[in-house]
């Protein structure tokens, strides 16, 4: 293959895959995503279960049956961890896809309009940037749904807990992304096929969509692996103070709950959940940093 | 520079002005009103002293009435009671205040120090294992949970060695001492916590300095290594690496939140989450609009210390 036919996203692959921490945070991801997917399927296996209580069977140490030993309530903690990575690795993906999409859309807008609307979207953005995060995401998290007009059966339920937290860390999220788009939109206007295209009668939605975003979006991939990591330990500090995933649902956060007490009786089952917090975080914060290498024309080619 | 201060200024008392409102209706939607709690304490409550009481704390009036009142209130100094603690909020937050300045205060300088030695460091020998090894240990502190980094110290120092006190103030005839060793765990989070991003922000723009004109020109002059680093190259370096720890400032108070929780530190994070968590809501919208205000001067702090720093950047328009 000549070098004139490689295209842009070749070379990007060419290198990505010699960065090995990246390939490995990736494959890190990958396989934990695996293994919790694969839960109920152990849990038949070894006749155990993370869901279900048993108080005869509290702390009992690690052995061929529970591998991981059980916890304050009976349950195996392994199948537990795997299938709190469940809940907490699809918030960390749907919360960063999430603030991508309201980023774009309002960076966007921002970037393409210009005028009164980026002046009104960016004062925006800087009110939301100057929130204190955690203080209002925990009063956000608190919120009685029930005063907003939702059914009462719709809040007890278990995914009322999951998209509020993802709707809420969505709600804070944007704005970096917001501003990666509104930049490389005001740039991108200026450019001739941008001109061309307009002048040809294109929709305000159809550059947008078709020239603008294509040729912006590389940032916003990094930005969004790099916001998964973010969203997971956001996760973790609500659930760890009881305003996030509530039980009987489990995520990572949860099972933290009761750490401080754990921390002097079972420290173990203290342990594990914020360790597979630390390393997923850890995975997606190399992968990140790899993409924004690959995609960084100015880094060696591959 | 005097319009420019006054104008921002202005700017972020009319952000400051909006975000109280926000704040204020956001906490008016959580669940349980101050009635509704006493209600609990009291189930023999008649209707008629619910609404009688609904009325003496204005619950019954609407979002925006009740705003108008507690905003004139405060403007005139009147910040209201703490519902939990029945003192005036001011007492509240001033004592909180303090042991917040002197943890994060703390922590914040040995963070900035670590960083920058780190990241020149990192710089310097791009690519060997000492850069690998700070990097390794900057995505670790970017990534922990630090509230589980808090209870792994807790559990290490306090409860297996039994060297440090879990958790706690000292008390005043501890001395030093005590103080030291109060904050030895709590700190050691925070700088973990903090550094890595610094360093990693550090270390690029180091990178970044040290392969311009001006640094191979001090080179080629003859200038030994230390020299040219820290008269050319640290300096360039620290004016990206500065305004960003001016914008670090905005966290000061709200930022140890988790960290002042795990280790009963009596600060202003600490005492937002008892707030909010315990329905307080005088109490939850003070700290929280003052928190608020540090973020928006720690803004305009940053943008000066861009055009003081960098004499190329004018007031008038921020440099991309």
């Amino acid at each position: 293959m000549s070098e004139a036919a490689v295209s842009v996203w070749q070379l990007r692959w060419r290198r990505l895959r010699r960065d090995w921490p990246a390939l490995a945070g990736a494959g890190v991801l990958v396989a934990l995503y695996l293994a919790c997917r694969a839960a109920p399927w152990l849990e038949d296996w070894l006749g155990v279960s993370g869901v279900e209580t048993d108080l005869l069977s509290r702390f009992e140490p690690a052995d061929g049956q529970h591998w991981l030993g059980s916890d304050e309530a009976g349950r195996d903690e392994l199948c537990r961890l795997l299938r709190g990575g469940q809940v907490s690795l699809s918030i960390g993906f749907m919360a960063a896809l999430g603030s991508s999409l309201v980023g774009t859309v309002i960076g966007a807008c921002a970037g393409y309009f210009r005028g009164k609307v980026d002046m009104v979207l960016m004062r925006f953005t800087d009110f939301v940037l100057a929130l204190p995060g955690l203080p209002v995401l925990i009063i956000l998290a608190a919120i009685d749904l029930t005063k907003l007009g939702f059914s009462q059966d719709f809040v007890r339920s278990g995914d009322a807990g999951y998209w509020r937290i993802v709707a809420i860390v969505t709600l804070l999220g944007w704005t970096t992304v917001a501003r990666l788009v509104r930049a490389a939109t005001l740039a991108l206007a200026e450019r001739e096929f941008v001109l061309a295209a307009r002048a040809q009668g294109a929709s305000a939605w159809r550059v947008l969509w078709v020239h603008v975003l294509p040729n912006a979006i590389s940032p916003v991939i990094v930005a969004t692996t790099l916001r998964m990591g973010g969203v997971l330990l956001t996760e973790s500090a609500l659930s760890f103070l009881g305003v996030g995933i509530q039980p009987p649902a489990t995520s990572w956060g949860s099972m933290l709950t009761n750490a401080q007490e754990l921390i002097a009786t079972a420290p173990l089952l203290a342990i594990y959940p914020g360790a597979l917090v630390l390393v997923s975080v850890i995975a997606i914060n190399f992968f990140g940093d790899g993409l924004q290498s690959a995609f960084d024309p100015r880094s060696d080619p591959g | 520079m005097g319009r420019f201060l006054s104008f921002r200024l202005l700017g972020a008392a009319v952000v400051l002005l909006a975000k109280s409102f926000v704040i204020f209706a956001l906490i008016g939607l959580m669940p349980g009103d101050p009635i509704d709690l006493m209600i609990n304490a009291n189930p023999e409550t008649t209707p008629e002293q619910m609404a009688h009481l609904r009325a003496i704390y204005g619950v019954d009036q609407s979002i925006w009435l009740r705003y108008v009142h507690w905003l004139t209130d405060a403007l005139g100094g009147d910040f209201g009671f703490s519902r939990i603690q029945h003192r005036p909020v001011l007492d509240i937050v001033i004592p909180a205040l303090g042991n917040t300045l002197i943890l994060t205060g703390v922590a914040f300088v040995i963070s900035t120090v670590l960083a920058i030695t780190l990241g020149t460091l990192a710089a310097l020998r791009r690519g060997s294992w000492v850069d690998r090894t700070i990097n390794l240990f900057a995505f670790a502190g970017i990534s922990v949970p630090s509230f589980w980094l808090g209870l792994l110290f807790i559990y290490v120092f306090a409860v297996k060695l039994g060297w440090l006190p879990a958790g706690g103030m000292p008390r005043p005839e501890q001395g030093w001492r005590g103080m030291a060793a109060h904050l030895a765990l709590p700190v050691a989070t925070l700088v973990i916590v903090e550094v890595g991003g610094l360093t990693r922000y550090a270390r690029s723009a180091m990178i970044e300095v040290l392969g311009q004109d001006f640094i191979r020109t001090a080179r080629a002059k003859g200038l030994t290594n230390q020299r040219m680093l820290l008269r050319h190259a640290l300096r360039n370096a620290l004016i990206p690496v500065l305004t960003l720890i001016a914008l670090q400032l905005g966290g000061l108070f709200s930022g140890a939140a988790l960290t002042e929780a795990m280790f009963a530190w009596r600060g202003m994070g600490r005492l937002i989450l008892e707030a909010i968590l315990g329905n307080d809501y005088n109490l939850a919208l003070v700290c929280l609009l003052f928190v608020t205000a540090t973020i928006l001067l720690a803004n305009i702090l940053a943008d000066i210390a861009y055009t003081w720093l960098d004499p190329r950047i004018s007031l008038g328009g921020r440099r991309k």
